[in-house]
């Protein structure tokens, strides 16, 4: 029993979480996944997949995530941009800021990241691919510095501003792909140059097998994990970015400079974004493509809401999100169901997760009973 | 009608919010209900409202038991229940408020808003209410809203009202019309329950009291022949001082001065109009006026909150004028906020966190980028210690304390650091007894240890106990200032002057 409230304590502590929210952290999205797993079940009988099929496929969906060395390496290798982009958000919603934008932090990080790596490409190794990621988040970072900017000065509201900014980073990255010194040689469709070989991320299992892609990236992302945790729960400036997104009132009697917090944390989730896009492009992709973001900015959302914007949630969230794509390609390998079913699931994640009565409510003996006011 | 409570026990959980109640409300009579904050008075109304289900006992209307299920169930056997935050739609007008939810309508579903309007004027000037029914809701004074209020109550036509801290909202004639309209309602046969936490109000109108402490009746009895010293006992359970011990202070230099501050808001308003005043060390200045005269305002521009104010400011012989809220406080002035769960604290927050959140940044707290939580947490534990802040551990929320407990915590982070000057903003409002008498005796102290305090409140009883000066806010201006150290009771000219009466005062200087 002692041993139990402790090591909750702990878990809690380490999740930075209030008494009694414990509960909720943990056995929330178990259920939110269940019945979200459930649904996708019921979907799947509703179009006429048979029980054995649908045994099939949930098999293959945990056998393509984390069933195989290759099945993890694609669980990590999906999961590391969700998480970095995740944590970015993550640390928004604890400003009270709902930063839409990371899609197009991630193109414009993306972006700045390939120009730079194959412009720079006789740097040796290291350097070149530090420069890289700093450059690429850099580039987030100051993409969504504008809308943290116009948001502070103007009071425009930064879920408009920063779906602006996604829609002008489509554009922007169209037109770039047109520039003769970006894109690719000898090509008429809008691709850019390659990262060169010295400039890509070291894969970290080709010495098992060469198609396991995952890369160095993981390190960089269990780095941002920690100094996420660090920063909300350490510093001075994690202090001031939760008080105002707690309250912001208190922010401002505190002395704290709620227009800074506001720059300050959207340049700041941007870098976090801008570096997602830096490690996509030189660990798994090597070039920019239209669309090379694909949606992981939007799945980001969905990852720093499931983990609870606690960055060690953000780090589970991300695996699992990691692992139902990886497990969905699987799915739709071994059972021939459509991997559109896997948005579902995700979807119905994200519902459960976002409207926590719904769970409380079909699933009240799994809660505390305590009185909760708001 | 009649209503008897016979053993009313209710629980959440392990807490008993009420123990075994018993209640008689008569017909032509007004039931005092005396308790603290959590002593378990809304609770017990809230099943008499059918909110809340009883865990045991019985509930009888003239006699015969009944079981509400929800509150349509009360309402539809004539209890009315006006709540200390108004249920209005503010921009509806009153008729359009008072049938909300029983409409009369016409044919099919045509609102009949001239039978309403005759309702609402027959209803008012039975009762003396005098209100208009075309009115705008949020264009009405307080003390009108609440008339609404009543009329809502009694349109549909409930023979028990119960009013929740009916006065915390009014300005001192506004208290004496209610009072009025309450003697109106008792003479024409309603029951009435009126729940307070204010001894005088109980002896001026209740014509019986049940005291209620942690959920147990603490006594009953006939409020006129009781004493404010016995009611007060049996609500906190100990015997309570009401004079604040103020011996003669030493009165220093000017520690706060405030030179033509002028503010207009975004629709250039003037909100606050050539104040000046100082505050010197070693006296309590308290500024009495009622809500709503430029106080808000004027503790804003004094605390850094807003900006766009003209006029000079000095603390000390330093010019903060342009200086931010965290200037302002590391040169020493404390802010114990009106409004404490807007600016005082973060109910999420813990202990630890709420007491650090403005000198977080302090070295003893914090190195160039890390706050040492290590230091922070046995400074909060001090600082609790010091001032009475009971809880079992400095890591729990904000929320998880009473009223009390947060101003406390408040005061302890604002009086802990020894300011030079102090702004305490309603400090004791929604505040139990006990903690009441603490604060003012903390604030008397940091005054005998030289320092200024500048007093606002709303409560004029407060104001007077604790003022060395005082002075008064009417429409943005200082309309008066009285000296409160000789014991003068200058209650009358004060209210005048807070009212805006100002020739009266003139004639006395």
């Amino acid at each position: 029993m002692n041993t139990k409230s402790n090591f909750r304590k702990t878990t809690a502590d380490l999740l930075m979480l209030r008494q009694g929210a414990y509960r909720d952290a943990i056995v929330l999205p178990i259920i939110a996944i269940a019945t979200a797993l459930l649904i996708g079940a019921l979907i799947m009988t509703a179009t006429g997949v048979d029980i054995y099929t649908i045994g099939r496929s949930f098999a293959a969906l945990g056998h393509g995530a984390f069933g195989s060395i290759n099945a993890i390496s694609e669980t990590f290798t999906a999961a590391i941009p969700l998480i970095l982009a995740g944590l970015g958000i993550g640390l928004g919603f604890r400003a009270g800021l709902f930063n839409i934008g990371a899609e197009g932090q991630i193109i414009i990080g993306g972006l700045l990241a390939v120009i730079f790596s194959f412009t720079f490409s006789d740097l040796p190794t290291i350097v070149l691919v530090t420069f890289t990621l700093i450059v690429g988040s850099l580039a987030g970072a100051a993409y969504a510095g504008i809308a943290g900017v116009l948001r502070a000065v103007t009071g425009a509201h930064e879920v408009i501003l920063t779906i602006m900014l996604n829609l002008i980073s489509y554009r922007i990255l169209d037109y770039a792909l047109r520039q003769p010194f970006i894109q690719k040689d000898g090509r008429s469709d809008p691709i850019s140059k390659s990262v060169p070989g010295n400039g890509q991320l070291p894969k970290l299992l080709d010495w098992i097998d060469p198609n396991l892609r995952l890369h160095v990236g993981i390190f960089i992302m269990v780095g941002a994990v920690i100094l996420l945790w660090w920063l909300i729960k350490k510093s001075k400036m994690g202090f001031a970015i939760r008080t105002n997104g707690e309250n912001s009132h208190a922010a401002l009697y505190a002395g704290m400079n709620p227009k800074m917090v506001i720059i300050g944390s959207m340049a700041l989730a941007g870098g976090l974004a801008g570096l997602a896009g830096a490690v996509q492009i030189s660990g798994v992709l090597e070039r920019a493509s239209p669309g090379f973001s694909a949606g992981i900015g939007f799945d980001a959302i969905a990852v720093a809401l499931l983990g609870r914007s606690h960055p060690i949630g953000i780090l589970f969230a991300g695996i699992l999100f990691g692992g139902l794509e990886a497990g969905g390609r699987q799915m739709q390998i071994d059972a021939g169901v459509s991997i559109d079913l896997i948005s579902i699931i995700q979807a119905l994640v994200v519902v459960f997760i976002a409207a926590p009565l719904i769970i409380r409510t079909i699933t009240p003996w799994a809660f505390s009973k305590n009185k909760r006011t708001s | 009608m009649d209503i008897e409570l016979k053993g009313i026990t209710k629980r959440f959980g392990s807490v008993i919010a009420n123990d075994q109640i018993n209640l008689q409300i008569k017909a032509g009579e007004v039931l005092g209900l005396l308790g603290e904050n959590g002593a378990g008075k809304s609770t017990l109304m809230n099943i008499l409202s059918g909110l809340y289900a009883p865990d045991e006992g019985k509930l009888l209307i003239d006699g015969i038991e009944v079981n509400f299920r929800g509150p349509g169930d009360s309402i539809s056997a004539g209890i009315g229940m006006v709540h200390q935050h108004f249920m209005l739609v503010p921009i509806f007008s009153v008729a359009e408020n008072v049938i909300l939810g029983v409409e009369p309508v016409k044919t099919a579903d045509y609102l009949d808003l001239s039978k309403a309007r005759t309702l609402v004027n027959k209803i008012s000037s039975e009762y003396g209410l005098s209100v208009p029914p075309d009115a705008i809701i949020e264009d009405l004074p307080v003390g009108i809203q609440q008339k609404v209020e009543i009329i809502k109550v009694l349109f549909r036509e409930a023979n028990v009202i119960i009013f929740d801290e009916p006065t915390a909202v009014l300005t001192p004639s506004e208290v004496e019309d209610f009072f009025s309209i309450v003697r109106a309602l008792k003479a024409s046969g309603k029951a009435i329950v009126f729940i307070t936490h204010k001894l005088h109000e109980i002896k001026e109108i209740a014509d019986r009291v049940t005291v209620l402490r942690h959920g147990r009746i603490t006594g009953e009895g006939n409020p006129k022949r009781l004493t404010k010293e016995k009611l007060a006992e049996m609500m906190v359970g100990r015997q309570v001082a009401f004079t604040v011990n103020k011996i003669k202070s030493k009165i220093g230099q000017p520690v706060l001065k405030l030179k033509n501050i002028e503010l207009h808001t975004k629709d250039n308003e003037r909100v606050l109009k050539n104040i000046n005043f100082s505050i010197k060390a070693g006296e309590i200045v308290g500024i009495a006026g009622i809500q709503g005269n430029g106080q808000t305002e004027l503790i804003e521009v004094i605390t850094g909150l807003r900006k766009n104010y003209t006029g000079e400011m000095f603390l000390g012989e330093l010019d903060i004028t342009r200086a931010n809220a965290r200037q302002r406080h590391v040169a020493g002035m404390a802010h114990i906020p009106e409004d404490r769960h807007k600016f005082g604290m973060v109910e999420n927050f813990s202990i630890t966190e709420n007491i650090i959140i403005n000198n977080y940044y302090e070295k003893r707290l914090s190195d160039f980028i890390t706050i040492n939580w290590i230091k922070a947490r046995s400074a909060a534990a001090l600082l609790c210690e010091e001032f009475d802040v009971r809880t079992p551990s400095v890591d729990l929320n904000g929320k998880s304390l009473s009223g009390g407990n947060q101003q406390k915590m408040v005061v302890a982070r604002e009086l802990g650091r020894k300011p030079k000057i102090v702004i305490a903003a309603q400090p004791t409002r929604g505040v139990d007894v006990g903690s009441i008498e603490y604060i003012h005796s903390r604030l008397v102290q940091s005054r005998d240890d030289g320092n200024g305090v500048l007093l606002i409140s709303s409560e004029l009883d407060e104001i007077i106990s604790l003022s060395d000066r005082i002075l008064v806010m009417y429409d943005g201006s200082i309309v008066a200032e009285f000296d409160n150290t000789d014991a003068k009771p200058k209650r009358n000219q004060i209210g005048l002057a807070m009212a805006g009466s100002t020739e009266e005062i003139y004639n006395e200087h």
